[in-house]
């Protein structure tokens, strides 16, 4: 495996849904280390690339490989024990399950194996970690809260945590910051960026908040009616005509 | 388990010890099938409940315990060694099943199960050499355990009792492993726990396999216990019957099982001198519960316990499932 091969890497991918395109030849690379925004207006094709490059979906035309390795036909849970994290825009824990056991789940299928998840210790080991990831979200007190009762942001943290939970090296976040306050934003930024210098972690971000994509962001694409109109650093999309036109709004 | 969990455990399983004494024949023998099938219910709540799947064949894997119990003790083999194939038997069938049902999606498992019930009966009636027929195998020895024999009802009440307890253990250790927590995720959210590693097909079908071992052990029991087995006890409708025991008692609960099937068994017992009214009753009892606590008596009790001790309840301001 080539060091400088792109982590993660689109060719040519469309999707078709009857007669709509949602995603219409979209090619781009994303560099280990890297955190790329992905823009664009409602019904862009963004969520819709998302679940072609993670197996939920089979795009129509094209390919993707991570590490170099194509992921013709990979389903989404090798997908994950290759180190790949996600997060959905749709609200995506396990409602009747408490808080703690949401994030236990999310990096139990990555500690040993099946014969010692069954003999094993009931936690995985993992009480310690999940519980950090708890406290990092500020989530300490609903540790042993059922997921599916707590509000819609408190959800959607839970979510983010469970997508830490397998130390992931590349993260597709869709939406994370939707219905998050901004103070537990920044924090969001701060542990993303955080986790991105320490681990060297990879993040592609799907956001509609252009305050948090832009300062967290090094690299932003912008789609628009499945394919890519932009790509460049923030201030560059910030300025491209092309944007403020289809998206930004001037 | 919490100080006051292992408490009320050790109660019920004093009251379970106790409550055979004294009692006449009858008695313990309809304490001795509900045990049984307890069994074979707690085995499919393991799929129903946990794991989210249609099973519409657990009497045929207690068929399948059964008359390899029978055929085996029959020829001189001792029970603990016809039970192990017959637990073993069961897991292996139910591999087989599920392998090809659970690769397509949703209730087809529930297709393929009610075709194996009807054909495995279909087989038990027609093959009258090795399974008797329709009149059935008799004349079953019951085991004896450290030379203890279990010839009288109030014994073999007590070795399955162990047997219940043994599996209930099982079961336990299961739901409180890694697996547990997989199967519930299964459960409530299957695409997320996919993106989180977790193999689903992999995942469910070990669910109904060990579920259908279950029923192994229940049936592996039923020889010893009736001492005589003719197909008819492991037709379609007894599948349903379990069915609704693991329903009625609360689906996904781990004490659901064993209460539905304590109501079904009991139910139409103490409904008898209603005479020919009791199915009707019997019946709009089952649906007026479903209405009023989709989650049967479990739920049902909680329902009213958190009434009055409000903690947590469930949103329904937001969409519980999954959407791409
Ligand atoms: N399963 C589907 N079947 C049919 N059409 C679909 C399906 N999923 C998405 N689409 C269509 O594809 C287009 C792109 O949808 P997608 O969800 O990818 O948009 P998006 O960029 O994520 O939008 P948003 O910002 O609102 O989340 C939309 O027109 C949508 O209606
Ligand atoms: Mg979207």
């Amino acid at each position: 495996m080539n060091a400088h091969a792109p982590i993660l890497s689109v060719t040519n991918i469309s999707k078709q849904f009857g007669g709509i395109k949602a995603v219409n030849g979209v090619s781009f690379d994303v560099q280990r280390g890297e955190i790329l925004g992905l823009i664009g207006p409602n019904g862009s094709g963004k969520s819709t690339l998302f679940n072609c490059i993670l197996g939920q979906l089979r795009p129509t035309e094209g390919h993707c490989r991570i590490h170099g390795r194509s992921t013709d036909g990979v389903r989404p849970a090798d997908l994950s024990l290759m180190g790949v994290g996600r997060t959905f825009q749709q609200l995506s824990v396990f409602p009747r399950m408490t808080v703690l056991d949401n994030v236990i789940l999310a990096g139990q299928e990555h500690e040993g194996s099946m014969v010692s998840r069954l003999f094993g210790r009931p936690d995985a080991g993992l009480t310690a970690k999940a519980e950090q990831l708890i406290e990092f979200f500020r989530l300490s007190p609903y540790r042993d809260t059922e997921a599916g009762s707590l509000s819609y942001g408190q959800q959607k943290l839970v979510d983010a945590a469970m997508a830490f939970m397998a130390g992931p090296e590349i993260v597709l976040l869709d939406e994370p910051a939707g219905g998050v306050n901004l103070t537990m934003l920044a924090h969001l930024k701060d542990r993303l960026l955080t986790y991105n210098r320490e681990h060297g972690t990879t993040f592609v971000v799907i956001e509609h908040n252009m305050e948090f994509v832009m300062s967290l962001c090094t690299r932003i694409i912008v789609l628009a009616q499945g394919e890519i109109i932009a790509q460049g650093s923030p201030d560059e999309i910030r300025s491209n005509p092309m944007v403020i036109d289809a998206y930004l709004g001037g | 388990m919490t100080p006051t969990r292992i408490i009320l455990v050790a109660l019920g399983i004093a009251a379970l010890v106790a409550a055979p004494l004294g009692q006449g024949n009858y008695i313990v023998y309809t304490l001795t099938s509900w045990l049984l099938f307890s069994i074979a219910a707690m085995g499919l709540n393991l799929t129903l409940g946990y794991a989210g799947q249609v099973s519409l064949a657990q009497a045929a894997f207690m068929g399948i315990g059964a008359y390899v119990t029978a055929l085996m003790t029959l020829a001189g083999l001792p029970w603990i060694a016809a039970a192990l194939v017959s637990v073993a038997a069961s897991f292996v069938v139910g591999l087989l099943l599920g392998y090809p049902a659970l690769r397509v999606q949703h209730h087809f498992l529930a297709f393929v199960t009610l075709a194996f019930n009807i054909l495995l009966f279909l087989v038990l009636r027609n093959e009258e050499e090795v399974t008797g027929g329709s009149f059935g195998l008799v004349g079953m020895p019951r085991p004896s355990v450290l030379g203890i024999s279990t010839d009288s009802n109030l014994n073999f009440y007590y070795f399955a009792l162990a047997c219940f307890l043994f599996a209930a253990f099982v079961m336990w250790w299961i739901l409180r492993s890694p697996w547990g927590r997989a199967f519930k995720a299964l459960r409530e959210n299957p695409i997320r726990a996919e993106s989180l590693g977790l193999k689903i097909r992999r995942q469910t079908l070990l669910a109904f396999a060990i579920g259908s071992a279950f029923g192994g052990l229940a049936g592996a029991l039923m020889p010893p216990l009736v001492q005589f087995i003719e197909p008819g006890s492991f037709a379609l409708i007894h599948s349903l019957k379990l069915l609704l025991m693991v329903v009625v008692g609360g689906a996904g609960f781990f004490f659901g099982p064993m209460l539905g099937a304590a109501l079904v068994i009991l139910l139409p017992e103490l409904l008898r001198f209603t005479e020919g009214y009791y199915l009707i009753i019997y019946a709009l009892l089952v649906i007026v519960l479903m209405v009023f606590s989709p989650n049967g008596l479990i739920g049902l009790g909680q329902k009213i316990w958190l009434g009055f001790r409000p903690k947590q309840e469930e949103r329904r301001d937001m969409k519980k499932g999954f959407q791409l």
